[in-house]
């Protein structure tokens, strides 16, 4: 490994508590350490973030967008899983 | 399931393709990735795009990651001798953000397939260009405020629209850049507004560097419409939104007030206020000398690649330290 090739770390920031990581970007990085403190740089020079993760990109597991169709129409037909499906008469409060 | 970094950066990218038909009509890959433009959805990294499409975005997104990372000199130039502590801290903060703005781009770039190391040596060996605009000199203080004002007014301008771009990562970025360049506009047009408001020197100063900057700016915006090549193909694949010229004189527009504000004039006597059209007429850009920059011929060309090549030459013993270090500390964990 020189120092062209290295590996690339997917960052994720908290930006405030109460809230969860969300993805922000990527970066190269020789190790977990270095990879955390060019995050900071990289992504929370404006005091974006109290929390940062990096991730090794290889080590991410992905739906592929080829099956999208087939790997989430389960979830199309199930429109009784939204409370909008349900007729309520008028009147009704608090539900 | 694929084991791919799906997240941001794919290495892997899905196949891409030209979009032939396939002979039974339309390659429904490339129907697919029609209708999400046309709906102005956004392309991600692992879909389907044709070649030329991914083409286009590299070339346009490396150039722009180069231009960030080149603009970061002209700049640096003037920080050892920035007048105050507070200018000094803001030029230092205004040229890391380029660097940061560069970062975000070549990450962007490499969602496409892309490598860093391969864009950075396209870079050092000129196969890749960076925007024209940084190789003119800061002869001046007043260039950095005339950088700020005019070169990243210009840039804003192009890139606001880029936030809606079709390609996700591209228009991720831009989002975050755009938000960063207003700190960096209006530092500059606060310099020069101080050097105008100053003693006669200091106003010929300010005067002097918008002399020089105002029309390499219009520069930015690219050829006029009937001699860009990319650009209709770019606005059909909606990469970009408004044409050249629609941008350039968007800008012109913007910025003769705010000159009149700084009590400086623009270089230009055919300027004046077009009322059928309610907007600014200018005069004609002088293209030869866009040409010639363009073709290596302007004045700092060879400085900036110079010194580009340098500072990555200068850092290799800083990468196989930080390389060493790591897979030292790789075999201690194991």
């Amino acid at each position: 490994m020189t120092g062209n090739d290295w590996p690339l770390w997917e960052v994720f920031v908290r930006s405030r508590r109460g809230l969860s990581h969300s993805h922000a970007g990527s970066l190269h990085a020789p190790d977990a350490t270095m990879a955390l403190r060019q995050a900071r740089d990289l992504y929370t020079r404006r005091s974006e973030g109290v929390s940062i993760w990096v991730v090794p990109s290889s080590q991410v597991t992905a739906s592929s967008p080829d099956e999208k169709d087939s790997f989430f129409e389960p979830a199309a037909d199930k429109p009784y899983r939204h409370p909008t499906f349900y007729e309520i008469p008028e009147g009704v409060r608090h539900l | 399931m694929t084991t791919a970094p799906a997240v941001g950066n794919a290495t892997d990218t899905a196949d891409s393709g030209t979009g032939t038909g396939t002979g039974t009509g339309i390659d429904p890959r490339l129907a697919a990735f029609d209708a999400a433009v046309a709906a102005d959805s956004r392309i991600e990294p692992r879909d389907w795009m044709p070649d030329a499409y991914r083409a286009t975005l590299i070339r346009q997104m490396a150039q722009h990651a180069h231009s960030e990372i080149i603009g970061m000199q002209p700049e640096a130039n003037w920080i050892t001798r920035a007048p105050s502590l507070r200018r000094k801290a803001i030029l230092m903060a205004k040229v890391q953000d380029e660097a940061g703005h560069g970062l975000y781009l070549y990450s962007a770039t490499e969602t496409l397939g892309a490598a860093r190391d391969e864009l950075l040596d396209k870079l050092h060996t000129g196969r890749q260009r960076y925007s024209s605009i940084f190789n003119y000199p800061t002869l001046t203080w007043a260039d950095v405020g005339a950088i700020g004002w005019l070169v990243d007014g210009a840039a804003i301008t192009n890139q606001v629209p880029l936030c809606r771009c079709s390609y996700g990562p591209y228009a991720r970025a831009m989002v975050r850049i755009c938000k960063e360049e207003s700190f960096h506009q209006r530092q500059g047009y606060e310099l020069l507004l101080a050097l105008s408001r100053g003693t006669p020197a200091q106003h010929a100063m300010a005067q002097d560097a918008v002399d020089r900057w105002w029309w390499p700016s219009l520069m930015m915006f690219g050829p006029p419409d009937d001699e860009s090549g990319h650009s209709a193909q770019s606005m059909a694949w909606k990469i970009k939104r408004h044409s050249n010229d629609e941008l350039r004189q968007r800008f012109v527009d913007i910025c003769v007030p705010q000159a009149e504000i700084l009590g400086l004039t623009l270089p230009d006597p055919a300027l004046r206020w077009n009322e059928e059209r309610g907007s600014h007429d200018y005069g004609p850009i002088d293209w030869t000398e866009f040409q010639e920059v363009l073709r290596g011929n302007g004045p700092c060309n060879e400085q900036r690649i110079t010194q580009r090549r340098r500072a990555h030459e200068e850092g290799e013993w800083v990468r196989e330290a930080a390389t060493a270090y790591a897979a030292k500390h790789e075999g201690v964990r194991k």
